[in-house]
């Protein structure tokens, strides 16, 4: 352990430890901006500046470690105006658009100018010349509104593993883009959003579809339906002021019906849908000596990889559509027929904690319907922005509920959400249907968490030893696939995008951090729990869909309406 | 680096030095910590680094390709344009600066319909700034190839240029 003193202030932390975190831990506030805890921690924006005795320059308190008896300061006139100004310095080659910037209230750089004092703008000089590019459906970038501080490179390829952006020339014409000056749409990028959620401005954001989702609702011809992920009502309560892991779904409902949407559907029956299909498929595969071990595809962030990376590997996925995709086309297949609604007025908008959804519902096989199945997907956060712009007060809402039959879930579908959910559900299913025997306990547990790569055994009477591997983050993913094209034995695999799974998407409330994605996820579980059925195969609108609609797992009408198939992309776009 | 920038692009097709990048690629497969060593080197064996050279650089070393341009372009000394027969070079330190450098650079830039850092189409001169040459006593001066010309005056510039088939 190390002795510092900090403002007066003795604090003992352990060997490794930086000034920043050693403060932290006393509840002294320094301020950041490019540090991000678990993701970077370069030192490069000087924010975090505090005086330490014996050293003549400030020093960056997120990248100096904490050694026996230091003395800092980290609240003086010269720290203050040092942190100033280096904000000030930031703020000149900023376009002051705040009032129409889609992180307004929500900005780093603005929260800073204002916890710092700063109240003119004393430089005022040339400002560098960046674009726009807004080709990508799901990802927008502004490169005029870019501060540089990297954490998108960072998180692009150190978490992620892709690296679809870096920083491109120096000093004044720095930018951070695709080489080449490509646009993000054309290179092999994701669009899994991370870096939307660790930018601290609005440099990088969601593309909004929320005109889109307000021309419809307008539109008296449409009937409009929505769908929410269940990663969203883990999360939506935090923009309305709302602790992390605050579940609210029945408000969530509630506001969807307040903002006009004519049905209100639940991805997660899709979820349970998706469980009796790809586990179907998985036990096809193990009879039938097919292509193991299958790989999940609800994550399109992570489809848009492994068809850029490995395309080789994509006999591995399953041929499953991402649910709230199935959803869409039995909206305007099955519902439609049922409510004796033509499709073509349909339109079907979906909530997702996700920016590659956007990209997704643009893929030209996901009309199967005969219409494009999903119309618009928006993020937790947009669905937030439309609560507030219609003035809805979200935490006075009474709990709203869904329509039946595409609402109707079980605590499996709704696991989806969290890292190790598919799995576990699929795990749930798989037992019962194999055996014939009940499960009595539901909780695999070894699945759980946020350790990068999970991996369990399952024995199965019947099949016999089912050995299983859940991977969150495309940084591991990637480790999990190099890991199997070295040989490494699995039958079943889960695979999210986003480090913790969709609860903390792209799309999803900023900030997020470990502790968030944990809380997070405890809400679904929560939610599984509270729930009477827990087992996918239980939801008893799967199996009227089956004998109404569906006839058999893997059959058909199920072949055309729910599975898909996958493009090999390459990393370099041909020119 | 090893020896002297000398670019074997005017003896050999660009195609047929692919199987000596190939070769260089080899002794640093799968290493992202030997990118600017192999980008030295690559950039000596074709003159420039083209988008293909680098392409190859970024799958073989497992760097991502947009790595690769942002190093590229960070660095001066790295071009992705090639160079022309006859390397012009203006000096803008601070006596050739205060001294009229940046005319010298405007009138090259008019005459030859290219920006600092460019080449002319059929490959005859490329231009480029340097921060002092050491010669400020003879401000504004400049370089083509190794020929020093000193207290350059823009008009006589066109005469210059004529010089260098």
């Amino acid at each position: 352990m190390i002795n510092l003193t900090i403002n007066g202030q003795k604090v003992q932390v352990e060997d490794g430890a930086t000034i920043l975190e050693a403060a932290q831990k006393a509840d002294i506030h320094i301020p950041t901006l490019c540090y991000l805890a678990e993701v970077q921690a370069i030192g490069a924006c000087r924010v975090c500046l505090v005086e330490i005795e014996g050293n003549r320059n400030l020093q960056a308190s997120c990248v100096f470690p904490a050694s026996e008896g230091l003395v800092v300061n980290t609240n003086n006139d010269r720290v203050r105006k040092a942190r100033k100004f280096a904000v000030e310095m930031l703020i000149s080659n900023h376009p002051m658009e705040c009032l129409a910037c889609a992180r307004n209230l929500n900005c780093e750089l603005q929260g800073l100018a204002e916890e710092l004092g700063i109240r003119e703008v004393r430089f005022r000089g040339e400002q560098s010349e960046g674009r726009i590019d807004d080709l990508s459906p799901s990802i927008r970038r502004d490169q005029n509104k870019c501060i540089l501080c990297r954490r998108c490179v960072t998180v692009c390829k150190e978490i992620q593993g892709v690296s679809a952006i870096f920083t491109q020339g120096r000093g004044f014409e720095t930018r951070v883009e695709p080489a080449f000056d490509a646009s993000l749409n054309d290179v092999a990028c994701a669009m899994c959003g991370q870096c939307t959620v660790v930018c601290p401005v609005g440099a990088i954001t969601e593309k909004e579809n929320i005109e889109d989702v307000w021309g419809a609702l307008a539109d008296p011809t449409k009937i409009v339906a929505i769908q929410d992920a269940p990663a969203v009502r883990a999360a939506l309560g935090e923009e309305f002021g709302f602790a992390p892991g605050a579940l609210v779904t029945g408000k969530m409902l509630a506001a969807v019906r307040k903002l006009g949407f004519d049905l209100v559907f639940d991805t997660n029956f899709a979820a349970d849908l998706t469980i009796i299909e790809e586990g179907n498929e998985l036990l096809k595969r193990v009879k039938e000596g097919g292509t193991l071990p299958l790989i999940t595809s609800c994550s399109p962030g992570w489809i848009k990889f492994i068809e850029h990376f490995y395309p080789e590997m994509l006999p591995h996925l399953s041929t499953c559509k991402s649910p709230h995709q199935m959803l869409g086309a039995l909206t305007k297949t099955y519902y439609a027929q049922k409510a004796g609604i033509d499709p073509k007025d349909m339109v079907v908008i979906s909530v997702m904690p996700c920016t590659a959804k956007k990209f997704e519902c643009n893929r030209p096989e996901m009309t199967d319907s005969g219409f494009k199945d999903v119309d618009y997907v928006i993020t937790t956060r947009e669905l937030a922005k439309m609560i507030k712009q219609a003035g809805i007060d979200f935490a006075s809402l009474e709990n709203g509920s869904y329509d039946d039959p595409l609402g109707e879930y079980t605590g499996a579908g709704t696991i989806f959400g969290a890292t190790g959910g598919v799995m576990e559900a699929a795990l749930r299913t798989a037992y019962e249907v194999a055996t014939g025997k009940t499960l009595d306990n539901v909780e695999f547990m070894a699945v759980r968490g946020l350790q990068g790569i999970k991996e369990a055994t399952i024995p199965i009477e019947g099949i016999g030893d089912v050995k299983v591997a859940v991977a969150h983050g495309l940084g591991n993913a990637r480790k999990l696939l190099e890991s199997i094209k070295a040989g490494t034995q699995y039958h079943f695999i889960e695979i999210m995008a986003c480090p913790g799974g969709c609860v903390s998407g792209g799309g999803q409330p900023i900030p997020v951090d470990n502790e968030i994605r944990r809380l997070r996820a405890e809400a679904l579980y929560q939610e599984d729990r509270s729930l009477g059925l827990r087992k996918s195969h239980q939801n008893p609108s799967i199996t009227k869909i089956y004998e109404e609609f569906l006839g058999t797992p893997l059959g058909e009408k199920s072949h055309h309406l729910l599975h898909t198939k996958y493009t090999a992309r390459g990393v370099y776009k041909e020119d | 680096m090893d020896g002297e920038h000398q670019c074997l692009c005017a003896q050999k097709s660009e195609e047929e030095l692919y199987p000596e990048l190939d070769k260089i690629i080899d002794e640093h497969r799968g290493k992202p910590e030997d990118l600017i060593m192999v980008l030295h080197k690559a950039q000596n064996l074709f003159g420039y680094l083209p988008k293909k050279v680098q392409e190859k650089v970024a799958l073989g070393l497992n760097v991502s390709l947009n790595e690769v341009y942002g190093v590229i372009t960070f660095y001066a000394f790295f071009t992705t344009v090639p160079k022309g027969r006859h390397s012009i070079r203006v000096c803008l330190g601070t006596a050739c600066y205060v001294r009229g450098g940046q005319g010298v650079i405007e009138k090259i830039k008019k005459d030859l319909g290219i920006k600092v850092g460019g080449t002319t189409e059929d490959r005859r001169y490329s231009l480029d700034v340097v921060r002092c040459i050491g010669a400020c006593g003879l401000a504004p001066a400049m370089l083509i190839n190794d020929d020093v010309y000193a207290r350059t005056k823009p008009a006589k510039l066109t005469e210059i240029l004529e010089k260098y088939e």
